[in-house]
This record gives C-alpha cells, structure tokens and sequence, in this order.
C-alpha cells in the first residue's frame, strides 16, 4: 500500500464553502417596468476585472439579512466588469424588499451557479431565441454574447413575447441588437391602443418562421414553464431536434448546489444541472403532473 | 476565472469527463494489515477511555425514551446492555433480552448523519455596519466524533453522504469538517430485525470496509478488526490478543446468524430505472391514499439530505444568523414554481421521495439511496413498506 494518503484536488472558494457571501452594492437601478427593475451590484473596494464573469444563463444568489435569498439570472452583458446586473420582478419577500432598496444600499450575494446557455454548441449554427416575459433577463446575456461573437453564429431569430407591451423588457436595445443582424420579432397576449404589433402567444410567431435549415438550427428558450413547453414542441414541428433544443427551467433554490434538494425534477438539479437543460434530457420529466 | 464542473447528469448523458475522489478513500489510510484482535468486553471502556483522552466526543447507543438512540457517552454502562429491539412495520418495542450482550439490537430512530449533517446548524452571520451589510463565515467546529456501534448499513450511508456532500462539484463544508475528524468503530449485527433488508441492497450485514475499527460480539468478548493505521494506535489502550481460531469461528457465526434471520427482500435488478419508468403508474395514488406525509421515513433515513436555509434574526435587525434544517420532500412547500406548491397531493410527494431514494439517486450520485436499514418502514406511522411498494409497481407495470 500507498505510504501517504491520495490528497483531493483543492477546490476553489465557492466550491470548497458554497455559504460564501460577499457583500455587493447597488450601484444605478434602472425601471424596466411595472414591478420590474435592473440593478447593477457592485462589490466594495477595488475589484478584479474578471471578478464578474459568468456565463450567459447562469444565476447569483441575492440575499437580503433577515428576509432570505433568491435565485437571480444575470441580465447583462458578460464581458462587463464593472458588477453584475439583474433585472428582478417583484414576486416575494426577497424581491419586494430588494425594490425597497436605494442606491447605495448593501445585499448579500453568492455565485455565480449553474448551467448556462451552451454557447460554444449554440455557434455555427441558425439560432432562434425565445423569451417570455421575464425569460427576458437571461435571454438579454446570451444576446449580448451572441452580438460580441457576431460571426460565429447564423441566422438569429428572437422571438419576445410578454403579457402587454409594457412588460416587453429591454425595447430600447432592439434597435442596436437589429444592427447586429438579429431578427428581432415581438407579441403581446393584450395590445393597448398604441400596440401596432403582434397579439398572441409566442408560439405562434414561432410557427410562422421560414426555416431555411431546420437541421442547421438550435432553439434556446426561457420563459414560464408552459411557454417553453409549447415552444419546444413547434420547433419540433419545424424540424428541430430535441437535442438541439434548450430551455432555462426555474423551481425554489436555497442552496444553488445541489445539496438541499428543493429544486429536483426527475434526476436533474434545476441549480446545479441547469437551469439551462438539454429538451430531451429534461422532456421524459417535463410533462408529468406534479413531478 | 470560470472553471466548469461537469454534472453528474451531463456525465451520465455521456458528456464531459468527470473525476471524482473520494474523502472515504482518503479517511482511513493504513500502511499494513493486521490480524483480528480479542479483547474481554471490560477493555471496551479502555477504549472509551482512549478515544477521549485523544479528544473525541465517544457518541453511540442508549436508551431513551423507550427506544435506542444514538447519543454523547460518557461510559460503556450507557450502552443499551441486555437490550434487544422488536420492530416490524408501523412498530418498535424494547425487550430485555435473556443474555447480556452490550450489542443486541439493529438501529433505532436515530442515524449518524445528526452527527455529520446537524439537524440545524448555521452557516453565516450577516452584520449590519455603518458601511452596509457584512457577512461573516461560521466559525470552524472542532468537535471531534467517534461513533460507536455503526453497522454495515449505516458505513453505506456515511458513505452514500459522503457522495452528495463532499464529491460532487460542492462541497459542504460542515460535513466535511466533520467527516475529516471522525473515527468509526463498527459492530457487526449478529441478528436481523424483521424490516432489515441489506443483503438485498449488498450493504451488510458484514463491516467490510469505511471504518478504523471493526468489532464482532461473542458471548466472551469482542473480535476487533482494523480497518486504519489510527485504528491501530487506539485499540493498542486495550489489552486485546490476536483472535484464536475458535474465536474467529464464534464470530463467524454469530454474524451468519444475522444473515440468516434477513426475511425482508427487495428485487433491485431492474433499478434504476423502474420507478422512473412509471410515474403515472397507479400505485402512487394508492399509497398516496395511505400515507400520512409525515415526515417520518425521511427524518429517519440516514441517507435523506434534503434541508431549507432559515432566517434567524435579533430584535433590532442588526444581526441575522442564517440557520440550516433539515427538511423533507413531503412537506408541501418543498418545491415551488412561481410561488405555487408543484407536489400539491401526497402521493406526488411519495413518489418524489420513493423515486428519487431508489431511482434518480443513481443519475445523481452514482448510488442507490438506499441502505436497506428498514428505519422508514418501523417508523412509518401506518407501515408502509417500500419494498412492497417496489414490488407493487414491478408487478402490473405501466404500458
């Protein structure tokens, strides 16, 4: 036998202690609509440029002392360093305290955690992107990436869909992200009077498009769970495969490792596996009722 | 810098390669076998004593209230002596035994994993200062255990834990630490109680490996096996000799005997892979209709992991501890979407539980859940038995 025991790897902080909490502060907000805002959070001091990478489609864990924590996509662009941004709708007690907040204010944060979009296999190919309300957010990251690295990437369709106009995020940016060659399609489930576009579900834009490779396309999709499942199963009918298609899942988190086991569905962790899955990897679990 | 973990559930699709280590392996080094040692069962308190003189907390069996649990000892008097355990499902009674063995008995409602996995323990402090909100670490728990009386079963399941806790792309750092410091003596069973079944789970009911000191009763004294070097140093406080052949041969049989007495079966051939394969099966609704969604099987499970992170905050707001607990899938709010509970019936939680224990812990953790201890069976309020639910399912599969 060996003289002196195998010695494990080292793990980085977060992996060794995943409680790591650092304190981050909000740096500008910005109203994105009723209820919903962006925050850019900013640790104190000075910071490591790369301090703030992640990959588009992957989370933080807000904590605010007293209230609890929440899982939170980044919204930003990746390459940023100068915080990380969230857009947060308010939904609960994590969320309606953060919207109490002021700039300046200080919350806890741990991350970033998870599976996210799966650019390097997203590249090469036709892409369509689907984003249902507030599956904007990390939708926005994968756009950005997708703009940095123009070249890489086909024809790119993004499909937004959202209850009313005024809940369709990030309009402002359209028109940049259309001077990136980005084929940018919008829908509302209720028009208002000065609504001129689309009404109705996602889905049905999605049916409508003109692939020109089916085969030679990805569908990535985040949204309410429902949407996803519908828009999975169109771009099936376009042709897509379901290995070829990926959608963000979101279930309660607490501790964004896999080790609470709150967030499971069939075998996968939504924290740790994803939240961005594989459709065929996730669609056996998808459809059966309260699993 | 990112460094991307791959997950078991990407390895198990085949994608990425994953290498794992493993604490357990690291834990018990020993440079050089050695033979089964005899001691007289008086030189088990010398035992006692050396493990605490080395600092450790010695926790192992008692009696309280009317059941063997696992506890802080202070002395091998408080070990459930003459004591032996009837359990069958939905029951669990203590009867005295007609000898004096100091190891009598299976498991009770407890399991170690309250020493590993604390059923609360807190894992930052969050401080209001005049620049915002600080945060700050837990403070590093020193407390060394060493376990006493852990069977085979219960080797798997540290084992089982060690795999969620400390060889996936996290760590938690509590077990860990914990885990690092521990010293095991097992006890090999030398009887089965009606709702063991670890020889179907090819858990037991013999020590093989995980501990630093293996004890088997006979009626004279215990046979020791060693299992690592500090296993070695400790069981040298004892005046103990290597084993003479017929005290190898009484050992032998008395751990036969607890083969013998298994009457509890669960065919595991097609899992993983039945339950999954029937979530709609009927069954879950039946034993849904059963169920009280207690609790129970998965506070006893010494395998069950689950936990929910509290807020515990002083009166001025000023200090907040964060405060972990352990939790259990058949609570309703155990998983939500959008604020809405998504296992709103019982037997959505039964299944969830019973497929993942079985089934999705194999996609998970490359294991089964399950141990074969039978905890969840005796403590179920209303008996239910998973090894007949399993066979329930197996039997009428859904199309």
């Amino acid at each position: 036998m060996n003289a002196s025991p195998p010695t494990p790897p080292a793990l980085q902080p977060l992996h060794a202690n995943p409680w790591l909490t650092r304190t981050v502060r909000i740096a500008d907000v910005i109203d994105e609509a009723p209820g919903v805002a962006t925050y850019r959070l900013t640790l104190d001091g000075d910071t490591d440029p790369a301090a703030y990478s992640f990959i588009p489609g992957q989370f933080n864990m807000l904590y605010l002392p007293g209230v609890g924590e929440s899982a939170i996509s980044m919204s930003g662009d990746p390459t940023r360093s100068d915080g990380w941004t969230h857009t947060v709708r308010v939904a609960g007690n994590v969320t309606k305290t953060l919207a109490g907040l002021n700039r300046g204010d200080t919350l806890g944060l741990r991350g970033p955690f998870g599976a996210g979009w799966p650019v390097e296999e997203l590249a090469g190919v036709n892409l369509i992107i689907v984003a249902g309300g507030l599956g904007m957010a990390p939708i926005r990251s994968l756009i950005y990436h997708v703009v940095h690295h123009r070249n890489r990437y086909g024809h790119v369709w993004l499909i937004c869909g959202a209850r009313t106009p005024e809940a369709l995020l990030y309009r402002r940016e359209y028109d940049l992200w259309r001077q990136h060659d980005i084929d940018v399609h919008e829908t509302v489930d209720r028009a208002t009077a000065d609504w001129t576009g689309q009404i109705g579900v996602v889905t049905t834009l999605i049916d409508r498009l003109r692939l020109p490779h089916p085969k030679q396309t990805q569908l990535v999709a985040c949204g309410p769970e429902v949407m996803m499942k519908y828009a999975a199963a169109s771009g099936v009918r376009l042709g897509i495969a379901v290995e070829r298609t990926w959608l963000s899942l979101e279930r309660n988190m607490q501790c964004a490792t896999g080790l609470c086991g709150h967030c499971q569905l069939g075998p996968a962790f939504i924290c740790k596996d994803g939240p961005v899955l594989r459709y065929d990897h996730i669609r056996p679990y998808l459809f059966v009722e309260q699993l | 810098m990112l460094t991307l973990v791959p997950s078991p559930l990407a390895l198990r699709f085949g994608e990425g390669s994953g290498e794992r280590f493993y604490y357990f392996d690291k834990q018990l080094h020993m440079t050089a076998s050695s033979p089964t040692l005899f001691f007289a069962k008086p030189q088990l308190q010398a035992l006692f004593n050396e493990l605490r003189g080395r600092g450790y907390c010695v926790v192992g069996p008692t009696i309280e209230q009317e059941a063997i649990v696992y506890s802080e000892l202070q002395s091998v008097e408080e070990l459930p002596r003459g004591w032996t355990d009837e359990q069958a499902p939905g029951q669990y009674r203590l009867k005295r035994r007609d000898d004096d063995a100091w190891f009598g008995f299976v498991v009770g409602p407890h399991s170690w994993k309250k020493y590993l996995f604390p059923p609360k323990a807190t894992l930052l402090s969050a401080e209001k200062t005049e620049t915002g909100w600080a945060f700050i670490p837990r403070a590093a728990d020193s407390t060394r255990y060493a376990l006493l009386g852990v069977r085979a079963c219960e080797l798997a399941a540290i084992r089982i834990q060690d795999q969620v806790f400390l060889n996936g792309p996290y760590q938690d750092p509590i077990y860990r630490e914990r885990r690092e410091q521990l010293f095991i003596v097992a006890v090999n069973c030398t009887q089965a109680a009606s709702t063991c079944f670890c020889t179907s789970m090819n858990t037991g009911p013999r020590c093989e490996r995980g501990f630093d000191l293996a004890l088997t009763e006979i009626d004279e004294g215990f046979l020791c096996e060693i299992g690592s070097d500090l296993g070695r140093d400790v069981v040298a406080a004892c005046s103990a000799a290597p084993a003479t052949p017929a005290q190898l041969q009484a050992a032998e049989t008395a751990r036969q005997q607890a083969v013998d007495q298994m009457t509890r079966h669960m065919d595991i051939s097609d899992l993983p892979g039945l339950l999954l394969g029937n979530l709609d099966h009927p069954r879950w609704k039946e034993v849904g209709g059963r169920c009280l969604s207690c609790t129970n099987c998965t506070m006893v499970c010494p395998t069950c992991f689950c936990s929910s992170v509290t807020e515990v905050r002083d009166l001025n707001m000023e200090t907040v501890e964060r405060e972990r607990v352990w939790d259990s899938c058949f609570n309703p709010d155990f998983s939500n979407l959008g604020g809405s509970p998504v296992r709103n019936d019982t037997a959505s939680r039964y299944r969830q539980w019973l497929t993942h224990k079985l089934d999705s812990w194999h996609d998970q953790f490359g294991t089964s859940g399950c141990v074969g201890c039978g905890r969840c069976i005796t403590w179920c309020p209303v008996g239910i038995d998973l090894t007949e639910e399993v066979a329930a399912i197996r039997e009428t599969p859904t199309p």
